[in-house]
């Protein structure tokens, strides 16, 4: 035979079988059988492997995320609001408050606002069992705090007092000389000793009377209901009725501390926020949307919660690209004849790489797909029905349907390599070798 | 059709080096039956394994059908695999997981052919050994005489220029390794080049032609009763 005849042939073995497209449709049909035709234990332990490694991707660091999710949300809900607004740093409450209420009861986005009169103060239980004329040596029971004048129903519509009582009733506008009380203030609701937060005695309880010194005004006051939020800013305050607390702190022009908004659902607060600094409230007062107005400290441990949470992932992730390789390189090992004999018949080792991707991204996807299910149908329902009790917020499971795509689409890049890899190893070696088991 | 000239491999074990063809010469002709027998460790599959390029010898020269075999590289070498050689394995070799139909389908998808044309020729590759109620059903749930003529059918599918047999009647009892030698005669009668590697003398007779091979060459070469 000429060279020329010899050339033709080879050219023609060249391009007869070594397109992509041909070795995805084999590997298709190899790892469809594969799988289908595997012991079905076996295929269960692998999915419900992919299963865990999934949730352990998703839930360890949304609930690590959610535990601080869960006191931000406490601090917007019970305290901040979607807006806050509050004194400028060099006054001591917000000028010109009544004409401020007057352009927010006109902006349609907000759909309850609270005014909040706030004066420094002190409280004292079991006053009566002191003595009358109080020598150096005696203990100064009593407890510093922050005494709140608010609209009892208008409060209550933004922060919703009354669902975090523990104890008693909650205000109504009637009301005079009766307080709710944060529970940090008394003794049996704080869990620790504390050299900071100093507290009422243990038997102060509801129907207690304690005394209020404001302004230098002291009053006798009954305690009418106790609440707890896991928010130091409401458990550490005593609430009045407006009205009377402001005839108190002869507070006459109607000028408070805080007025705190609650917008309409998936109203932009910042849009608020500008309609408001437009009319001009930012010469008398601080005016934050939620996010602006969180204390640091929540900003400083959501970005660390949020570090270990990226952190935590990473390693899940590492963890399910090598259970996956583990798993695919067992299975290719222990069948390395079969994958000699294939390419002894001449399938090519990328239509048999193609195969083993295959098998590896549909233990991903079983395993991702019932992931979904258990996270979205069952763990996100029923830890937002039952939070984490933990000792600063109640943990919710934070699993939001970007942040789970994202970690899927890099679940299954990593099982795509990690699914090759292996296939590769085995596929390279010696077809001989393979076929007799060397 | 074959042609071998100075064909030389050799295996390191260690520091020893074992060598198991030396200078082998080899020439088959198209539509011929070769035979190749010897002592156990004579070198047989070795040479299956060279021509059947499914190992490299250390030098040496290998036509089929007018192609210098060890100048192509891996991916001609697989094209080549599958597109002009079939082979039968000693064990059967069969994949587990695919039906009988499956198992003979799996290189004829590769060369490009459909789903339905390829289970279409696996299905005549079937019938041709007598197997077509068989289609469906796993390696596991056929007797080994069943699994060898699969594995025939699969090496014979796609028209091979050769076919090559590795001791296909090794693990066979007698009178299912008489219907795989039955198969074999019946392509060869049909024209197919055949290479078969058997220690069993009453078989090699059966062919046209019988190749002896001691001390890594050829030592006998004699043409059987059936020529």
């Amino acid at each position: 035979m000429s060279r020329a005849v010899m050339k033709k042939k080879e050219r023609k073995l060249k391009t007869s079988s070594n397109s992509l497209g041909l070795a995805i449709r084999v590997g298709f049909f190899l790892a469809v059988r594969q799988v289908r035709r595997s012991n079905i234990w076996t295929n269960i332990l692998i999915i419900f492997i992919m299963t865990l490694t999934f949730l352990n991707l998703v839930v360890v660091s949304g609930i690590l995320v959610g535990l601080i999710e869960g006191a931000v949300v406490a601090v917007k809900e019970r305290y901040l609001g979607d807006i806050f607004i509050s004194n400028l740093l060099n006054k001591s409450y917000i000028e010109q408050t009544p004409s401020i209420v007057k352009t927010i009861q006109y902006i349609p986005e907000v759909s309850a606002f609270s005014v909040r009169y706030i004066e420094s103060g002190k409280i004292e239980g079991n006053y009566k069992d002191l003595p009358q004329t109080k020598k150096s040596t005696d203990i100064d029971k009593s407890v510093g705090t922050q005494i709140v004048g608010i609209d009892p129903e208008k409060e209550n519509s933004v922060s919703h007092l009354s669902d975090i009582l523990i104890e008693g009733e909650y205000l109504n506008k009637n009301d005079y000389d009766k307080v709710v009380i944060g529970a940090m203030l008394l003794k049996k609701y704080l869990s620790f000793d504390s050299a900071v937060f100093s507290t009422l005695d243990e038997n102060v309880t509801i129907g207690s009377k304690i005394r209020v010194t404001v302004n230098g005004n002291v009053r006798e006051v009954i305690v009418k209901g106790i609440v707890k939020s896991k928010v130091d800013e409401v458990d550490r305050r005593v609430f009045f009725v407006d009205t009377q607390l402001r005839g108190l702190i002869g507070r006459f022009d109607y000028n408070a501390d805080e007025i705190v908004l609650r917008l309409k659902e998936g109203v932009d607060p910042n849009v608020v926020k500008s309609q408001i600094v437009s009319s001009g409230a930012d010469l008398y007062a601080r005016v934050q949307t939620q996010e602006d107005a969180e204390p640091k400290f929540i900003k400083d441990m959501k970005q660390t919660f949020a570090i270990l949470g990226a952190i935590i992932s990473s390693i899940g992730l590492v963890v399910a690209a090598i259970t996956i390789f583990i798993v695919i390189f067992i299975n290719a090992v222990t069948r390395r004849k079969f994958i000699g004999i294939l390419k002894g018949v001449g399938i090519h080792g990328r239509a048999i790489e193609v195969a083993y991707i295959f098998q590896s991204l549909f233990y991903a996807c079983i395993g991702t797909a019932i992931g979904v299910l258990l996270v979205f149908g069952f763990l996100k329902p029923y830890f937002d029905a039952n939070p984490i009790n933990f000792p600063f917020s109640d943990g919710i499971l934070v699993a939001t349907v970007d942040g789970t795509l994202w970690r899927i689409g890099i679940l299954l890049i990593a099982t795509f390599v990690a699914g090759y890899i292996p296939a590769r190893i085995v596929v390279r070696q010696n077809t001989l070798d393979a076929i007799l088991g060397r | 059709m074959i042609i071998v000239r100075n064909l030389y491999k050799s295996f390191k074990t260690g520091n020893t080096e074992l060598t198991v063809l030396k200078d082998l010469e080899l020439e088959v002709k198209t539509g011929e039956f070769v035979s190749i027998t010897g002592r156990s460790g004579s070198g047989k599959s070795t040479l299956l394994y060279q021509l059947g390029l499914l190992d490299h010898p250390n030098s040496g020269f290998i036509e089929i059908d007018g192609i210098d075999i060890l100048k192509l590289d891996r991916k001609q070498r697989t094209d080549f695999r599958l597109n002009e050689l079939g082979y039968v394995f000693q064990d059967y070799a069969l994949i587990p997981e695919l039906t009988a139909i499956e198992n003979i389908a799996v290189p004829l998808l590769m060369q490009g052919l459909s789903i339905k044309e390829a289970k279409k020729k696996s299905f005549t590759a079937l019938e041709r050994m007598g197997l077509e109620n068989r289609e469906n059903n796993l390696p596991s749930q056929l007797s080994g005489g069943e699994q060898q003529r699969i594995s025939i059918a699969r090496a014979i599918s796609h028209n091979p220029k050769v076919l090559f047999a590795d001791e296909p009647t090794a693990n066979l009892d007698s009178e299912t390794a008489d219907s795989v030698l039955k198969a074999f005669l019946e392509l060869h009668k049909e024209g197919q080049t055949i290479v078969m590697v058997t220690h069993e003398p009453e078989y090699a007779e059966l062919t046209e032609r019988i190749l002896v091979l001691s001390d890594g060459k050829i030592s006998t070469d004699r043409k059987t009763k059936n020529k």
